[in-house]
């Protein structure tokens, strides 16, 4: 079950990369694209850990969900400041629908779990999620970024999100 | 009481003062774009640490050994004076991919 909410995941990142490479280059994603995308996929972190914060009893995933609301809504601030000075306005796009209703799902399976069963599935699917993100920055995002200061706040974003997904991984660890 | 103030035990910490600021030094470490940097610092016993993050997301200074743990919010900046000697190894709890290393001589 898991792969295979992982993989749908994964799918609609991925839909860039077939979009990209079925038609001519220039149908790379735009910067008001990528703009879209990487303020969709911070927010939809936020709500897993605002959904994690409301169900979760556990003091170590508490903790992290609320490490996660921290620096995603900075991300995202910085995101949107940036736009702004650019006068970039973010284009919603296919992959950004399908991250919406891809975590959608996502929250709609983990509302009926509780205890240490949401526990592992919200931690879980963190490590995936952010995995799955960070490829889609690293290989897609980043190098389609035209704009400088864009393309130099994912990298930096990347490299949080990296860190996200180690601690992640480290929550999982202590959750088994 | 004056008197004893004034007697040789205070020469003696004022020496011991003197001689030891002349030889603490202050190391900048600075958390920036999601680095520690210098990763690698040498230091002594006495001298102190001034952590700087210049990033925009909270950190942390945590010693792998328990040692310590600084929290670093954004644009912070926090001094530490080191205590012991030996090798320190440390990470940002919040993004574990952030890494150093103190090494502190007697």
């Amino acid at each position: 079950m898991m792969f295979i909410r992982v993989a749908g995941m994964a799918g609609a990142l991925a839909a860039l990369f077939v979009a990209g490479s079925a038609s001519a280059q220039g149908a790379k994603p735009t910067d008001p694209q990528i703009a879209h995308i990487a303020y969709t996929a911070g927010q939809i972190d936020i709500e897993a850990a605002e959904q994690a914060l409301k169900k979760s009893k556990n003091k170590e995933v508490v903790g992290f969900a609320k490490d996660m609301v921290r620096d995603h809504k900075a991300v995202n601030e910085k995101a949107l400041s940036l736009v702004k000075k650019l006068k970039v306005t973010p284009e919603d796009n296919d992959t950004s629908k399908s991250l919406s209703q891809q975590a959608a799902q996502k929250r709609a399976e983990l509302a009926k779990l509780n205890g240490d069963a949401f526990d592992k599935a919200y931690v879980t699917n963190e490590v995936a999620y952010h995995k799955t993100v960070n490829g889609a920055l690293e290989n897609t995002l980043i190098p389609s970024a035209t704009n400088p200061e864009l393309k130099d706040l994912l990298s930096t974003g990347l490299k949080i999100f990296q860190g996200h997904e180690q601690h992640a991984e480290q929550v999982a660890a202590d959750l088994k | 009481m004056r008197r004893a103030l004034a007697g040789p035990t205070v020469g003696a910490l004022l020496l011991a003062l003197a001689a030891g600021s002349a030889r603490a030094e202050v190391i900048e470490i600075k958390a920036e774009k999601l680095v520690f940097a210098p990763a690698q610092v040498s230091a002594h016993v006495g001298d102190t640490i001034v952590w700087v993050n210049a990033d925009f997301v909270a950190h942390t200074a945590t010693a792998r050994n328990g040692a310590w743990d600084v929290m670093l919010p954004p644009n912070a900046k926090k001094h530490f004076v080191l205590k012991s000697a030996g090798t320190l190894d440390y990470y940002c709890k919040l993004h574990p991919n952030m890494i150093g290393k103190i090494t502190v001589a007697e």
